[in-house]
Order: structure tokens, then C-alpha cells, then sequence
């Protein structure tokens, strides 16, 4: 038998394009991510209005501050956007600029969702132990402020790769872009989280959906 | 049929593409430091599968304990909290630590071979997905002596491997030992998702030229599968864990009843994940069944296609079926009548594959070699598993026969003479392709029969206890109740096995020694992975072959007659 090696070149067919495996790697990360807060997001539904006693939503969350948060979170997908066309364009200053104003955004989101929590905890005395609200609110909220800070460190690593020159905008630009896919990912996560508790979850003591 | 020695082929005369393993000694620790600091994915699928085999034997001894202390009634061997531990340990090891690591070892030893490419597409990402397995899996045994249980002393899991609410609250699980259940398969989930994602890209963007997604071997369309449930389903667990890692540590009230949490929650979350979790393991298996049975007809397989849309059938039907293990709860008619008819229609795409494999045998060239034998047993007692499964899809039987020995006999015969028989068969069949030896026909065959015989005579029995009434998870029971002849059976099973196994673990060590060379095709089969050498290179193909077919092995011995012609 003659080996495939000594064949490769009898039959050549179509030669197919494959996708890129950084893209479907990034791809398939944000999936299995959407399954793990799919879960939370359903265990925060079911507990709506099953919280006989303690803490209820429409008391504790305000619409406010947490509007100026997600506006923060919103604007930092667009700028890193922004960041990662200057790095397609070769503009390496305008994309470090972007960099910042998208961590300086994120890290707001960040500290305006510790301030909310203090609030919470110190002012409406609701904590992980409360009720059934106070469990799911902090599990559901409190994953996705993890999940962000994930998507901070990797902002900030590639802003730091940038400052000591290790970033070529040619070579590495397609390699940001997924990278900040999973910026995009906490956002519209966001989204969905925003919409459940801060909206959707306000029902009156005892009610249910 | 033919058989290929490796040395009449001139292409490999340079020892370097050997792999390297006959040119050079190298010291024990030389040779461990080589494949711990490993990325091959070659030997990291062979490090999974031998983990795998390794808590295999330690999870069949949980099991013969168990079989021990219920052989006869009021048999007094073992004390109700050890069986606790012995149950969920068995469980759990077998589903997490045996089933898992063996099925992705031999996706991660198989797909680059098989769709032609050098390596995964994400080496380091294997690694550590294979290292987090390893860490899991002893940090989950180390609560043997590391953990706090009931009364202050070590104390293995012991709330079953579904760990049901509000069983693992701290009113009810004092200590640690739950926790260690918690961490152990958080830490070795990590690394399954970390390697499903390593699958998917390497099976989409690796593949060689020419290999279209529709040449693709069987087994690529169900790993590529498997990785997509792993990928919806693990995640879902994960979160059901650290929900209850909350629970117990930090004072949350998501499962415990009595503070406004929910006990069926937890079943949901749990099955969402437990039943895909179910085709992740017979996914594999059927992968190699599709592989190994054509081989053995010497035939192409039957309806390639449909066997490709019956799998991805399969995929998504698996993730709407879970609260079929839930029906005695009380969901009421409509979720349990929708519940029961998704589980009756997942059995539709399943049949298709048995009929497949049917007609791939049907006019055949039957060669009941080891890897065969195997093959036949698994589609015989799989079809059986089955059957009693679409029987506990029917509302009514299930309510009787929820959480009796019958359950404990039908997913045996799905999980043990399915998947565990599709291992032993891949084993047999691979085994010459990762250590250049064959291993021994006769002694091959002594295995299957002693397995396949135990194996009848341990769960065949339970399902005729379970249908009197025997619950599963009972530590004993009275002698008046009719289970003791049947019991007295399955235990009589136990040594049956075991001797199968010892012959299995003999044959393994005799045959890496001094077993038959293989060559590189001793199978005379038709994907890629015969096409190099055995063992292959650490490069995999000196060229990255090219395919014009789904059989290029096939286009490659009849050029007069190629697939292509066909396609």
C-alpha cells in the first residue's frame, strides 16, 4: 500500500476554506457562557414574586443609577469598536486612547454596581440571606459583575501588550477584534439581566408573573 | 484480507517518522517529564484513557462491595453510611471521572488523525483541559481522608451522584464531604468545556484539503455533536453548583425548602444537564460502532447521511427529555405527556442508527475479530437499554418503576453494554495505532465473553427485582420479599467480570510487550488514521494528506474503482 503522503498530489479536489479557528474558539466560548447565565436567568424568573418576606424588588432597585451603569456599559461596546478600527487602520495611538476610555467605562460599571450593592446591603438590609429575591439578585448580578471584570483584565492586557509594542496592527488587529468579542458578550448579557430584574422582576409583594 | 507490515513500506524507512519511540532510551523520569509538560493530543488522549481505565477499575470496586452487601438479605457487610458513599462514589466516578475522560481521550486521540490535521486546534487549551480533569478527579477522592463528615471524620459524598436537594443543605449534609462532590466535578467540568471547545474548532477549521464536512468519519459528526451538548450542557450544571455551593457556604436559599428555596429547581437544573449528558456518553460509542462495523462488513456504512442528520437529531431532541426523570414529582399531565413524547420521539433518530448499522452488516463479509465481537454486543444490549427506556418513558410504568432495581438495570445496559462495550470494542480496535502491537485475539475474546456473560447475569436480574419492587440506594432488605434469588444472580455476575477484566488488563500488558506487530493498517480499514504510521509521528502526517472521498483509504487500495466515482 502506498502512503496518503505519496498520493496528496494524484487527486486534488476543491480546496475548501475553513474558518478561523481563533473565531470559532471565541464563538463557541460565548456560547457555553450564554448556557451558564441562561441558567441563572431561569432561576431568577421562577423566584419572581416568592419572596413572602424581607426585601421586595420594587422597594429595593432603583432605575436611576443603574440606567447611568448600563449607559456606561453600553457606550464602552461602541468605543471598543472604535479602538479596534483605529487598530485596523494602523493608528496605534488612537487605539490605546479607545483602550482606556473602554476600561475607564467598564471600571465604571464596576464601582457604580458596588455602590448600588451598599446601598442595597446597608440601606434596604438586603444580602445573599434575605429572601429569595436577595439570593437570586446578588447570584444573578453578581456573576455578571465576575464576568465583566474577566472581560476588564482582558482589555487591560491588551492594552498593556500595546504599550510595550508586542501588538502589530497588521498581524495582530483580527486577533483583537475576537478578542473583544467577549466585551460585546458582557454587554448584551447585560441586556437580558437589565431587562429581567431591573423591568420585568419589579412586581408587587406576593405577585407573580 | 490484507494486512500492511510496517517494514515493506520504503516511504517510512527513515526512523524519524517512527515517532521517535524506538531511536532513543530515555530514563523513567525522562520519559514522565516528556509527556507531563505534553500538548500532543496523541498523548494526551492516552493519558485520558489510561485515568480513565484507572477510576474504572476503582469504580468497579465500589460496585462489587456494593453487589457484595447485597448478594443476600440483612448480609451485614457493610455499614448504611459506607453504601451511601459507595453509591454516589460508583456514580460519579463512572459518569464523570470513567465515561467523559475515556470518550474525549479518544476524540482528542482520534479527530486530528481522522480529519487529517497535525494537532488540535488549541494544544495548550487540551492540556489544561486534561490536567483540570486529573485535579477534579483526586480532589474528589481526596475527601476520603481530607473531608469533614457527619461526625467529625472523613468522609467520602454520600448524597447519590445526582445529589438531590435538600439533601446537600447543611441541615441534612453537616460537613464537608458534599462540597468536595461540588469542587471535584466543578474543577474536571471545567476541563470537559475547555476541551468540547477545542473539538468544535478543530473539527470546523482543521480539517485537510478535500475533507468536506460530509467525507467527515462518523465519528467527527458525533464528537463534533457530543462537544455541542458538552458546551449547553455542562454550563448548565455549573451554575447549578455554584448556586449550591451559595447554598452551603455563603447562607443562599436557592434548593432548601425551608427557606422559600426549591427542591425540584434543582432536579431541573440538574437533568437539563444530566440527561444531554446521558448522549454524551452514548455519542462516542456509536461514533465507534459507525467506525468499527463497516471495517468488519468490509461494506461502506449504510446511509451515511441520514446517520449524520439522525445524529444532529439526536442532539438537539437530548436537550428537551430531561424531566422525563422527573415524572414522580408531580409536574402534571402536560409537562409529563410532553416529556414523555420528546423521549419517544428521541428513540426515532436512535432506531435510524440501528437500522443503519443493520443494513451496513446486512450482505456482508462478517469478520468477528475482538473490535466486531464488542461492536455486535453493544448494538444487542444497547437495543435492550433502549427498549426498557422507552417502557420508563411511559407515565404510568415510570410511576411504578421510578427509583426501583429496573431503572438500576436499564441504564446499565445503555451505559455499561452500550458505552462501556463501545470502549472495549475502540480499545481492541485502536490499540494497534497507538502502540505499533496488536493486542491478542484469543485473550480479546475471552474478555468479551466474560464480560458479556457477567454482565447478563449481574443486570439482567435487576430488572425483574426492580419490577417486584426492590428500590435502587437500599442498603439491605428482608428475606421475605422475593429479591433475594435475584440479587443472589447479579453478585454471582461481579467475579465474571472482574475475570474479564483481569484478562483485559493482562492482555494490555503482555501485548505492549511482545503482542503480533500491527503495521499500519492491520485492519485493512479506510480513514486516515491507518494511513500513517503506528504509532504516528508527533506531527501526525509527514504531508497533509489530501481526500476525494469519505473513504480515502478505500480510493487509495482500489484506484480503479474509487469512492469519488460515486460521490
Amino acid at each position: 500500500m502506498r502512503t496518503m503522503s505519496n498520493e496528496a498530489s494524484v487527486v486534488m479536489s476543491a480546496t475548501t476554506t475553513m474558518p478561523s479557528r481563533a473565531k470559532v474558539g471565541m464563538a463557541s466560548l460565548i456560547f457555553m457562557e450564554s448556557a451558564f447565565f441562561a441558567a441563572f436567568l431561569v432561576t431568577y424568573l421562577y423566584y419572581i414574586g416568592k419572596s413572602p418576606d424581607g426585601p421586595q424588588p420594587l422597594d429595593c432597585l432603583e432605575l436611576g443609577p443603574v440606567l447611568f451603569n448600563s449607559a456606561c456599559l453600553i457606550a464602552s461596546s461602541v468605543t471598543v469598536v472604535f479602538a479596534v478600527k483605529s487598530l485596523a487602520r494602523g493608528a496605534v495611538g488612537a487605539f490605546r486612547l479607545w483602550m482606556v476610555v473602554t476600561i475607564l467605562l467598564g471600571l465604571e460599571f464596576l464601582v457604580g454596581t458596588g455602590i448600588e450593592w451598599r446601598g442595597l446591603i446597608e440601606g434596604k438590609g438586603l444580602t445573599l440571606q434575605s429572601n429569595a429575591f436577595g439570593t437570586t439578585y446578588y447570584a444573578l448580578v453578581g456573576f455578571h459583575a465576575f464576568h465583566v471584570a474577566i472581560g476588564l483584565l482582558m482589555l487591560f492586557g491588551m492594552l498593556l501588550l500595546s504599550l510595550c509594542g508586542c501588538i502589530n496592527p497588521k498581524r495582530d488587529h483580527m486577533r483583537v477584534d475576537i478578542a473583544t468579542w467577549y466585551w460585546h458578550f458582557v454587554d448584551v448579557v447585560w441586556i437580558f439581566v437589565f431587562t429581567l430584574v431591573y423591568i420585568i422582576g419589579k412586581v408587587p409583594q406576593g405577585g407573580s408573573l | 484480507m490484507t494486512t500492511t507490515p510496517a517494514h515493506s513500506d520504503p516511504a517510512r524507512s527513515d526512523p524519524e517518522s517512527s515517532g521517535g519511540a524506538s531511536t532513543e532510551r530515555l530514563t523513567f523520569w525522562e520519559e514522565a517529564t516528556r509527556w507531563t509538560l505534553s500538548v500532543d493530543h496523541k498523548k494526551l488522549g492516552l493519558m485520558y484513557i489510561a485515568a480513565g481505565l484507572v477510576f474504572f477499575l476503582i469504580g468497579g470496586v465500589e460496585a462489587a462491595f456494593m453487589r457484595l452487601q447485597l448478594m443476600k438479605a440483612d448480609a451485614g457487610i457493610i455499614d448504611p453510611e459506607t453504601f451511601n458513599q459507595l453509591f454516589t462514589m460508583h456514580g460519579t466516578t463512572m459518569v464523570f471521572l470513567v465515561g467523559m475522560p475515556i470518550l474525549l481521550g479518544f476524540g482528542n486521540y482520534l479527530i486530528p488523525l481522522m480529519v487529517g490535521a497535525r494537532d488540535m486546534a488549541f494544544p495548550r487549551l487540551n492540556a489544561f483541559g486534561f490536567w483540570l480533569f486529573i485535579f477534579g478527579g483526586i480532589l474528589l477522592y481526596f475527601s476520603y481522608i481530607g473531608s469533614q463528615g457527619l461526625y467529625g471524620a472523613p468522609s467520602a459524598p454520600d448524597v447519590g451522584w445526582f445529589a438531590y436537594a435538600p439533601l446537600t443543605s447543611r441541615t441534612f449534609s453537616r460537613g464537608n464531604s458534599t462540597d468536595y462532590w461540588i469542587l471535584g466535578i466543578l474543577v474536571s467540568g471545567f476541563g470537559s468545556m475547555t476541551t468540547a471547545i477545542n473539538f468544535i474548532a478543530t473539527i470546523l477549521c482543521m480539517r485537510c484539503p478535500g475533507m468536506k464536512l460530509m467525507r467527515m468519519p462518523m465519528i467527527a459528526w458525533m464528537m463534533l455533536v457530543v462537544a455541542g451538548l458538552v458546551l449547553v450542557a455542562i454550563p448548565v450544571l455549573t451554575a447549578a453548583q455554584a448556586m449550591l455551593l451559595l447554598d452551603r457556604s455563603l447562607g443562599a436559599h436557592f434548593f432548601d425548602p425551608e427557606t422559600q428555596g426549591s427542591a425540584v429547581l434543582w432536579q431541573h437544573l440538574f437533568w437539563f444537564f444530566g440527561h444531554p449528558e446521558v448522549y454524551i456518553l452514548i455519542l462516542p460509542a456509536f461514533g465507534f460502532v459507525s467506525e468499527i462495523l463497516p471495517v468488519f462488513s468490509r461494506k461502506a456504512i449504510f446511509g451515511y447521511s441520514l446517520m449524520v442528520a439522525a445524529t444532529v437529531g439526536i442532539g438537539f431532541i437530548a436537550l428537551g427529555v430531561w424531566a422525563h426523570h422527573m415524572f414522580v414529582i408531580g409536574m402534571g399531565p402536560v409537562l409529563d405527556s410532553f416529556f414523555a413524547a420528546a423521549t419517544f420521539l428521541i428513540s426515532v433518530p436512535t432506531g435510524i442508527k440501528i437500522f443503519n448499522w443493520i443494513g451496513t452488516m446486512w450482505g456482508g463479509r462478517l469478520r468477528f475479530a475482538t473490535p466486531m465481537l464488542f461492536v455486535t454486543g453493544f448494538i444487542a444490549m444497547f437495543v435492550i437499554g433502549g427498549l426498557t427506556g422507552i417502557m420508563l418513558a411511559t407515565v404510568p410504568m415510570d410511576w411504578q418503576l421510578s427509583d426501583s432495581y429496573f431503572v438500576v438495570g436499564h441504564f446499565h445496559y445503555v451505559l455499561f453494554g452500550g458505552t462501556v462495550f463501545g470502549i472495549f470494542g475502540a480499545i481492541f480496535y485502536w490499540f494497534p495505532k497507538a502502540t505499533g502491537r496488536m493486542l491478542d485475539d484469543k485473550l480479546g475474546k475471552w474478555t468479551f465473553w466474560l464480560l458479556f456473560i457477567g454482565f447478563t447475569l449481574t443486570f439482567m436480574p435487576m430488572h425483574v427485582s426492580g419490577v417486584l419492587g426492590m428500590p435502587r440506594r437500599v442498603y439491605t432488605y428482608e428475606a421475605d420479599r422475593g429479591f433475594e434469588l435475584w440479587n443472589m444472580i447479579s453478585t454471582i455476575g461481579v467475579p465474571v467480570q472482574m475475570a474479564g477484566i483481569l484478562v483485559f488488563l493482562w492482555n494490555v500488558v503482555r501485548s505492549l510487550r511482545k503482542g503480533e506487530i500491527a503495521g499500519n493498517d492491520p485492519w485493512d480499514a479506510w480513514t486516515l488514521e491507518w494511513a500513517t504510521t503506528s504509532p504516528p509521528p508527533e506531527w501526525n502526517f509527514d504531508r497533509v494528506p489530501t481526500v476525494t472521498s469519505a473513504r480515502p483509504l478505500w480510493d487509495l487500495k482500489n484506484p480503479e474503482d474509487p469512492d469519488a466515482h460515486y460521490e
